[in-house]
């Protein structure tokens, strides 16, 4: 069914919200500044309901169900988070209001930096990044001006596995780093052999997922990170796959410099179909000076019967400010009622489960499916979308099968060392019949890609729409709902 | 896949065609067709600029990749194929012929000589 | 509280299926002398215990509601109609993902592009992405997306000091790993309040960008053509930061020169919620399309000839391009984009003017009724302004706005703080939520603590 935009469904002189009436004298509008038109939909409060209440059933969700995409650790989300952001006492705070009377806000910051700091063992946290890849800038930035403050401005490598995310070299050009492709060995370990010949006095740093995009946890990975450090460059962790560490690990302990987290991964803060996410930052007491500004600290200690008065401090070499205020305050809201629900047991509950139910469910699959490290893996697993035996289908048609079964596929492509990668991760939020159930779809769909190859290539047949012409999309741009054709 | 005899190539996947001083220069079959659909075509450089062999000239887009292209010669650029920007599929259709990219009146031909003939480059492609 | 499902048998018949012990065996590859650290949290609270904590925390802050607030210098403290948050609260919605498979997000798709639409219609701009952080990173991202669609030939952005002074702190972070690139304008001694001439002489053929505000900072609203045209002889392009409100009244930047248009989305349905999540702004003319970081949504057809949404011109992206691309953006602000696309839906063309005008009336009713207590006088008096404006004040504004807090009310932002030459300067924001007898009591109390 198609849902037209809001655009279309505007009928002139319909209104769907009602101010009170002006209480104060008019005054004479700037005549020169008045816009013409305004071309704003005009709809009625029940056509905008039905209008995006409509749309939303059109998508898929964790809360419809499984959501295996590898990295994002699309876990359930507590519906108490949903309600304590809410709470007027946090919603109705503005960020410029003066500190003594936002000190419940400062003091949930506050502990949440400490909490990180345990979890993690890192000596200093931010709050402040935006999201995972923010976090990276940070760490991208910091290294650049630790190095800048040694007088070491020749360090200008950085070292990135080939399995990393997008967002890793993405962000080390942005600080003006040449950013060096390091490859995965045979066991799918960051390769010692090719980080060696870096190690010298142009190195700035590697930046490390561990585990990593292919699930694996590091088998060297203390000595890498010596390497790195003899050399006199530093280890940024890209925190991502954090879920398979809570409580297992501090990465601070594994001599990690600086690590982002991605509260809406890890701490189960909602993906918001793309946004907001939150992506903290953890460093070592030797880099706690560069953290972005500002940090939020105890301003005056308190005693038996005063509290301590919270505030902000700046940083003494900080990289700057990273985005306005202090953070996703809304997000830091919900990993707090997070990580207060579940403490020292319940954290590390959640990452024995998501591990174990990662590597049942590539027990279950794996006679079907080729994995490429024979290795156990973490939280999360990367076999191949394809065949040798059935050379026309590929992970994107096991993909699309997937969706007629009622599953949000794997990501896949991804990483871009296995070909035809399906990368899977099930959280630890399935209970053991889902996974049963996921894994007999994967398989029957393995079967089907012999016996009856044709349902993948034309799959999806019960999704909303069909597969999608992106070349058209990207040719015959319609980005506006008024602009026909933008390539003209 | 294609490889025209009288061609020479880069292992960057663009091919040289020598009319006097004039270097014309395009991609290959065999990366277009790894590129599949091309949505996209990007010059850095206008007609009248000095361009470096090695240097990037600009960038083809397609749904799922955005390559570098690289100038196998150095010169002055004298002419780029504008008709690319409203049809990159040329580029796909017949990219040795019409979907060539740009003209450099070449400043040294002896960097010609450290480019591949057709049998080493497809010998290259193989080796990918 | 664990939202674990495992029983003791599934974990059982687990362990077995995968021929392991027990758990901690899945854990062997973690160096012994790191594995299983203690982790010193404070014991677990139920989700009843929870509530009372967090509520408890809650209440030992002050709110817009407990205190009058006449703060704003970015972001707002607009009504937010209630439908926005019951169609937030769907959790089709928020509990999704990124919508890169198409045929099972076209209800995410679907809003983003409507998104897109409505903030081409308000600033007057041909293309629209899926949104930055915020405004500050949207300014930042201009300035990136502007050096790099020069080639790095331009290496100069002339940015005006009365743009917020956070967007200009991130452009300065943003842009330090680019070595060759210069900002100017922003110091106390460019005036770029009434005369632009001042800004204009520092535009030059090595300029790439040139950054102003609209309102400005300061809550003036200026004629900025002419100061565009001179920016575009020398070729460089122009972006102006917006309050998205303001245009609901005012001429939208894509109607007098604008190249980009950036800016914070929070006041169209977004809560305070004390500095975030929030909501940037980004659009642009159609021959920069290619050049936007971010996501966008296109339209097409689907495979049967339906009518369907996808991400577009994704090969620019991070996850395609990797060092290439110019910007690490991934996430974009789904929800928040998605509350502005209901806010702007349910309110509509008449909506969203009736709202501007409501904030526009009330301010200079504030402005008129302070500019008459003793001692206090507005700065901008012959400059239009939209729902901000300066105050001089007899007394630092840090002194006023403590007495303020005695009497309920959250006096104006203390410009002091990032403008030294103004000392006493107080910047008071005027919203629809705020009565006439509000401000009555805003002036009285004004009156009272500085007598």
């Amino acid at each position: 069914m198609i849902e037209k935009t809001v655009f279309e469904l505007s009928a002139e002189g319909r209104t769907g919200f009602q101010f009170p009436d002006l209480d104060v004298p008019s005054y004479e509008l700037p005549q020169d500044f008045l816009r013409q038109q305004l071309p704003l939909p005009e709809m009625s409060e029940i056509d905008v309901v039905r209008h995006f209440t409509r749309i939303s059933q059109k998508n898929y969700a964790v809360d419809i169900g499984l959501y295996p995409l590898g990295s994002c650790t699309m876990k359930y989300n507590p519906k108490i988070n949903e309600e304590m952001a809410r709470l007027p006492g946090f919603a109705l705070t503005h960020p410029h209001q003066p500190i003594v009377t936002t000190q419940g806000n400062l003091f949930l910051m506050y502990t949440l930096q400490e909490w990180l700091k345990e979890i993690s063992g890192f000596a200093a946290v931010t709050l402040e990044p935006a999201a995972g890849a923010q976090g990276e800038l940070v760490g991208a930035l910091i290294i650049r001006k630790y190095h800048h403050q040694n007088r070491q401005v020749g360090r200008k490598n950085i070292l990135i596995p080939d399995s990393a995310h997008g967002t890793n070299p993405a962000t080390s050009s942005m600080v003006g780093f040449d950013v060096i492709s390091i490859p995965s060995d045979s066991r799918g370990n960051v390769s010692i052999e090719a980080i060696a010949p870096y190690c010298d006095d142009q190195l700035a740093g590697l930046m490390l997922t561990n585990p990593n995009t292919l699930g694996l946890f590091d088998e060297n990975v203390t000595k890498v990170i010596d390497m790195i450090h003899q050399a006199g460059g530093l280890v940024y962790g890209d925190g991502a796959n954090m879920n398979a560490l809570l409580g297992i690990v501090k990465p601070a302990e594994l001599g990690i410099d600086i690590m982002h987290f991605n509260l809406h991964k890890t701490f189960s803060t909602p993906h918001g179909g793309g946004g907001p996410g939150s992506g903290p930052v953890g460093v070592t007491t030797t880099l706690k000076d560069f953290l972005p500004d500002p940090i939020v600290t105890v301003i005056e200690e308190g005693d038996e019967e005063t509290p301590p008065l919270f505030g902000f401090s700046h940083p003494a070499q900080t990289i700057g400010q990273i985005k306005s205020f202090y953070g996703h305050f809304g997000v830091l809201i919900r990993a707090y009622t997070y990580i207060a629900m579940h403490s020292a047991d319940g954290l590390r509950n959640i990452s024995e489960m998501a591990v174990l139910n990662a590597n049942y469910l590539l027990s279950k699959v794996r006679q079907k499916y080729t994995l490429p490290y024979e290795r156990q893996c973490m939280h999360e697993f990367v076999v191949e979308g394809v065949w040798d035996d059935v050379p026309g289908i590929h992970a994107l048609d096991i993909a699309k099968r997937l969706m007629d079964f009622g599953y949000h596929p794997p990501t896949n492509y991804f990483p871009l060392i296995v070909h035809e990668a399906l990368m899977i991760e099930p959280t630890e939020t399935e209970s053991k019949e889902n996974l049963d159930a996921f894994a007999e779809t994967l398989n029957r769909i393995a079967d089907e890609a012999r016996l009856n190859p044709e349902l993948l290539h034309s799959a999806p047949h019960s999704t909303p729409v069909g597969r999608c012409d992106e070349l058209k999309a990207a040719r015959d741009l319609v980005l506006c709902c008024w602009s026909d054709n933008l390539s003209e | 896949m294609e490889f025209p005899a009288e061609l020479k190539y880069q292992k960057t996947d663009e091919w040289v065609k020598v009319v006097d001083d004039v270097a014309i220069i395009g991609i290959s079959d065999f990366a277009q067709n790894q590129l599949s659909d091309l949505v996209f075509v990007e010059f850095n450089n206008e007609s009248g600029d000095k361009v470096v062999k090695g240097d990037a000239f600009g960038v083809v887009e397609s749904v799922k990749a955005a390559s570098d292209v690289f100038y196998p010669v150095s010169g002055e650029l004298i002419e780029v194929n504008n008709s690319l920007a409203d049809n990159p599929e040329i580029l796909n259709k017949d990219p040795y012929g019409e979907g060539w990219m740009l003209k450099i009146r070449m400043s040294d031909p002896t960097e010609l000589d450290s480019l591949l003939d057709w049998e080493s480059y497809q010998q290259d492609t193989r080796d990918r | 509280m664990m939202y674990t499902p495992h029983t003791k048998n599934d974990v059982e018949a687990m362990l077995a299926a995968i021929g392991r012990e027990n758990i901690d065996h899945l854990f062997q590859e973690i160096p012994e002398k790191y594995r299983f650290p203690k982790l010193d949290l404070p014991k677990a609270l139920t989700e009843l215990e929870a509530q009372a904590e967090l509520q408890e925390i809650a209440s030992a802050n002050a709110t817009t509601k407990d205190m009058i607030s006449f703060l704003g210098a970015g972001v707002y403290d607009h009504y937010i109609p209630v439908a926005i948050d019951s169609l937030l609260r769907r959790s089709e919605f928020y509990t999704s993902y990124t919508p890169y498979q198409p045929e099972i997000s076209q209800g995410t798709l679907q809003a983003i592009f409507e998104y897109q639409s409505l903030i081409c219609a308000l600033t007057g701009m041909d293309v629209s992405n899926a949104s930055h952080y915020d405004g500050a990173t949207a300014a930042a991202e201009a300035v990136i997306m502007a050096y790099h669609n020069f080639k790095g030939k331009r290496n100069k952005i002339v940015v005006s000091r009365i743009v917020n002074p956070q967007y200009r702190k991130v452009i300065h972070t943003y842009t330090q790993g680019y070595e060759n690139i210069s900002i100017v304008g922003d110091d106390a001694f460019t005036d770029s309040t009434l005369n632009h001439q001042e800004l204009a002489a520092l535009l030059d053929i090595d300029t790439a960008l040139l950054l102003i505000q609209y309102p400005d900072f300061f809550g003036n609203i200026y004629d900025y053509r002419q100061l565009i045209e001179q920016a575009h002889a020398y070729g460089a392009l122009v972006a102006v930061s917006v309050n998205p409100m303001s245009l609901g009244l005012l001429t939208p930047p894509g109607e007098f020169g604008a190249d980009i248009v950036i800016g914070e989305g929070q006041p169209l349905g977004i809560p305070l919620s004390y500095g975030g999540p929030y909501l940037g702004i980004f659009a642009t003319k159609k021959e920069l399309v290619r050049k936007i970081a971010g996501r966008i949504v296109g339209q097409t057809t689907d495979v049967n000839g339906q009518l369907a949404y996808v991400l577009t011109l994704t090969a620019r992206e991070q996850h395609i391009r990797r060092e290439k691309s110019t910007s690490n953006i991934c996430s974009n602000q789904g929800l928040m984009a998605l509350a502005s696309t209901i806010y702007l839906s349910l309110l509509g063309k008449n909506g969203l003017k009736q709202v501007a005008e409501l904030c526009y009336q009330k301010a200079h009713y504030a402005a008129d009724r302070i500019s008459r207590i003793k001692g206090f006088s507005i700065k901008y008096s012959s400059t239009p302004f939209f729902n901000e404006f300066v105050v001089h004040c007899p007394k630092p504004v840090s002194l006023i706005n403590l007495a303020l807090q005695d009497h309920l009310i959250l006096g104006g932002y203390d410009l002091s703080q990032e403008y030294p030459e103004l000392p006493n300067h107080m910047l008071v924001a005027v919203t629809e939520k705020l009565s006439k007898e509000d401000i009555d009591a805003f002036c009285e109390a004004l009156e009272e603590v500085t007598q």
